[in-house]
């Protein structure tokens, strides 16, 4: 690595923890329900929202309440989505004039953007209308984000109480997180893309006349107010095809800072927040600190892997790193990002289950591209997605107590819970079904006609990017191997089940397990307790989430990017 | 804490269907049009693609990169992968693996048409951005080393010396933020626009 390149991975931690403990402990008041700076501006409008949808914010629900209200508010999302694009041709807000959305295409991006996943099937300059972008794409930005925190904070309620019925009302969870978290943040962020040239305007594309003599047309729209969502909700999904790497959505290195800054702040927060809700905040600066080792060793290993550059590149092609270049496999990424910009930037974005790109990661090293594969397949808890990311974490901690007790011969206890076969059986289903549908939808395409119509590139590179799709949607991710070709009813539809089942089918266990959890008795901690906090539990959590990806995934990985490494090495 | 009178799920579908519907308007409409007016009446330029003008007339945006392939009295941008090559109604990028040998072919003929149209270079190593399409197909952006790269050539065009064009690079060579974030990089369109001030040729 440069030493530019260890710079701004240590900057970028420091500011990353700094985020963490300021947002942690906002977000724990939020939704706690104790007063905040903002409360005198934004209560009011949450009580307006309450009276105009009649919630009773005293009231409070039990799991399978929680749950149901957050799959009836999903499903009239996805349908809401899926209309407005079936009907965007004879709305306002068009000028492009775009035609209305195909069903199946209609049918992916609302799953897509409704699941928090983003992956997009479909051509954004060539197919949405501003109308659709703002109140359909921007709008799932918002409220799948807020649903993720509104589980996570459900989950965290189930360990902090005891003898509990409730975990939380979803309404107020859904609203404060709205209101009182990402609704200001995007609003003041957006502003500051602006300043950096990111367009922010209901324009029709622009023609103009090219230095050379050539007309170019130049797609316009309000793209500043969705930028900031996408990031800061963790969603990704780009105003334009070519995401954060159009100049439009990410201008400067300053803008491409906060975007990576903007993917982590709330995932991040959201340890430190489970600390403190527990009443100990150590054990989040534990589940921060897992997440930070996996996160760095990622980190440093694209940037070698994309520093090295291209083996196959003629000789005649300087890929040096030198004081007036990047070098590197500069293939698909950006000059104002390099090499150590645009690979921080994918190893968070993986991580994170945000996709947003700023460079294309079809065309990143085999092994570049492997560990970005594998920071989504571990199940997107190296920080994740927002609430998915802490939620999926916890999971994993369960699972790592567990195997403790088994060692030793105790029931586990995490939180002072006792972990019985109840809460494992939740666990191990939400363990599994993100991997079977990965592995289970790839196998499927790869020996189906219709399948093997995707892949743009030959050879084991076609066979990563039908997994890399698969894992992307099913972890909710929506970055893509970008060559293969989803825009076909075969990929829209395996992918939309996916994504669903990669949500819906996490979510529901999960809710089970708080709920189950919220109404034991806490346990005290005495001499014999395995203790969740420090070195030796997080050693044995990065262990457990490493191991079950690699025993899951090693087969795959070695027909794909391993393979392909080999082969560019070789010279054949 | 009340959780006695169970919720009925109609009602729970109900306040499901409200509630997104005032947050449709809220973060849909209210929210992006807020952000929309702000910056129209603060930050005009930089919400409407930061358009570039020459005499009056605009010849581009500062953020958006042009095809100079083939013009050899302009410094050349990045091969690009968007549409036909820039087309900023199409952005994205090749998505060529490491391993397709297409991507080997292409960036053989690229090496060709630079080292035909830059021949007093010889054999000498090409900068890798130069022959390497970009994420969005639009990069405005070339290293200094593939501006430098050009200079003999655009001497040769512009009748300049090759001092006064490397001046002229290093005059349009933005840094670093904060001397650690992003990377030196050459704005293609300004650099152009400069240097037909300062030497034009059949204007």
């Amino acid at each position: 690595m440069t030493t530019q390149a260890i710079l701004q991975l240590v900057l970028y931690v420091a500011a990353l923890a700094l985020l963490a403990k300021l947002l942690g402990g906002y977000l724990a008041r939020v939704f706690s329900g104790e007063r905040t700076f903002a409360d005198p501006v934004l209560a009011p409008v949450e009580r307006t929202i309450y009276r105009l949808t009649g919630v009773d914010p005293q009231r409070e629900m039990p799991w399978t309440t929680y749950a149901f209200a957050l799959l009836a508010f999903s499903l009239f999302s996805v349908l809401a989505l899926y209309l407005l694009q079936r009907v965007q041709g004879s709305l306002p807000l068009n000028p492009a004039g775009q035609g209305n959305v195909p069903p199946h295409l209609a049918f992916n991006t609302a799953v897509s953007f409704t699941t928090n996943t983003n992956w997009q099937s479909y051509l954004p300059e060539a197919t949405v209308s501003h109308l659709t972008q703002m109140a359909g794409l921007t709008v799932q930005n918002f409220v799948s984000a807020a649903a993720g925190i509104a589980i996570a904070v459900a989950l965290v309620r189930g360990l902090a109480r005891h003898s509990a019925k409730a975990i939380g009302n979803f309404w107020v969870d859904l609203t404060r997180a709205v209101l009182w978290v990402l609704l200001p943040v995007a609003f003041v962020l957006a502003l500051i893309f602006v300043s950096q040239g990111v367009v922010q305007n209901l324009d029709a594309p622009r023609q103009i006349t090219t230095l050379p003599g050539e007309v170019q047309t130049i797609a316009q729209g309000p793209v500043a107010s969705q930028e900031a969502i996408k990031m800061f909700g963790t969603n990704g999904g780009g105003f334009f095809n070519a995401n954060s790497a159009h100049p439009f959505e990410n201008p400067t290195p300053l803008t491409n800072l906060l975007q990576m800054l903007t993917i982590f702040a709330i995932p991040a927060g959201l340890t430190a927040m489970f600390g403190r809700m527990v009443g100990n905040p150590r054990q989040g600066w534990t589940v921060f600190g897992v997440m930070l080792a996996l996160f760095l060793v990622g980190a440093v290993l694209t940037t070698v892997f994309e520093q090295q550059g291209n083996p196959r590149f003629p000789d005649a092609v300087d890929q040096r790193a030198s004081a007036s270049q990047a070098g590197g496999n500069m293939e698909g990424k950006e000059t104002r990002f390099g090499i150590s910009a645009s690979a921080l930037f994918a190893t968070i974005t993986t991580a994170a289950s945000c996709g947003a790109v700023n460079a294309m990661h079809d065309a990143f090293t085999p092994l570049g591209g492997l560990v970005l594969l594998n920071n989504i397949a571990v199940g997107e808890v190296i920080f994740g997605g927002v609430g998915a990311g802490l939620y999926g974490f916890l999971i994993f901690a369960m699972l790592a107590v567990f195997i403790a007790g088994l060692m030793v011969g105790r029931t586990p206890e995490y939180i002072g819970k006792k972990i019985e076969p109840r809460e494992m059986t939740f666990v191990t289903l939400t363990i599994l079904v993100v991997p079977l549908l990965i592995l289970g939808l790839t196998a499927i395409a790869l020996v189906t006609e219709r399948g093997l119509l995707g892949p743009l590139n030959p050879g084991p590179h076609g066979l990563t990017e039908v997994l890399y799709a698969y894992t992307s949607g099913a972890g909710n991710n929506g970055s893509a191997f970008a060559g293969l070709n989803a825009n076909s009813n075969f990929y829209a539809t395996t992918l939309g089940i996916a994504m669903l089942g990669g949500r819906f089918l996490m979510i529901v266990p999960i809710l089970a397990v708080a709920g189950s959890l919220a109404a034991k008795k806490r346990v005290a901690a005495t001499a014999g307790t395995f203790p969740t906090t420090g070195l030796l539990f997080g050693g044995l959590l990065c262990g457990v989430i490493l191991i079950v990806a690699a025993l899951t995934f090693f087969p795959a990985y070695a027909l794909g990017p391993i393979v392909e490494h080999l082969m560019l090495r070789a010279g054949s | 804490m009340n959780t006695e009178t169970p919720y009925r799920p109609l009602q729970l579908l109900r306040t499901a269907a409200l509630l997104l519907l005032v947050l449709i308007v809220l973060t849909g409409l209210a929210y992006p049009l807020a952000v929309t007016g702000i910056a129209q009446l603060t930050m005009r330029d930089d919400a409407n693609g930061s358009l570039v003008e020459r005499d009056g007339v605009v010849v581009g945006s500062a953020l958006i990169g042009q095809n100079f392939w083939g013009s050899s009295g302009y410094f050349w941008g990045r091969p690009s992968a968007a549409g036909s090559g820039y087309d900023a109604n199409q952005s994205g990028g090749a998505n060529l693996g490491p391993s397709n040998p297409a991507l080997v072919t292409r960036i053989e003929a690229s090496i060709a048409e630079l080292r035909a149209a830059n021949w007093e270079r010889g054999d000498s190593p090409i900068p890798v951005d130069l022959v390497t399409t970009s994420a969005s197909g639009l990069d405005p952006h070339i290293s200094p080393a593939a501006a430098e790269y050009q200079a003999p050539r655009i001497a040769r065009e512009r009748g300049l010396s090759e001092d006064q064009v490397l001046a002229l690079v290093r005059a349009h060579t933005e840094g670093r933020w904060l001397w650690v974030f992003g990377e030196e990089r050459v704005n293609v369109l300004e650099l152009n626009l400069a240097l037909d001030a300062l030497a034009p040729i059949g204007r």
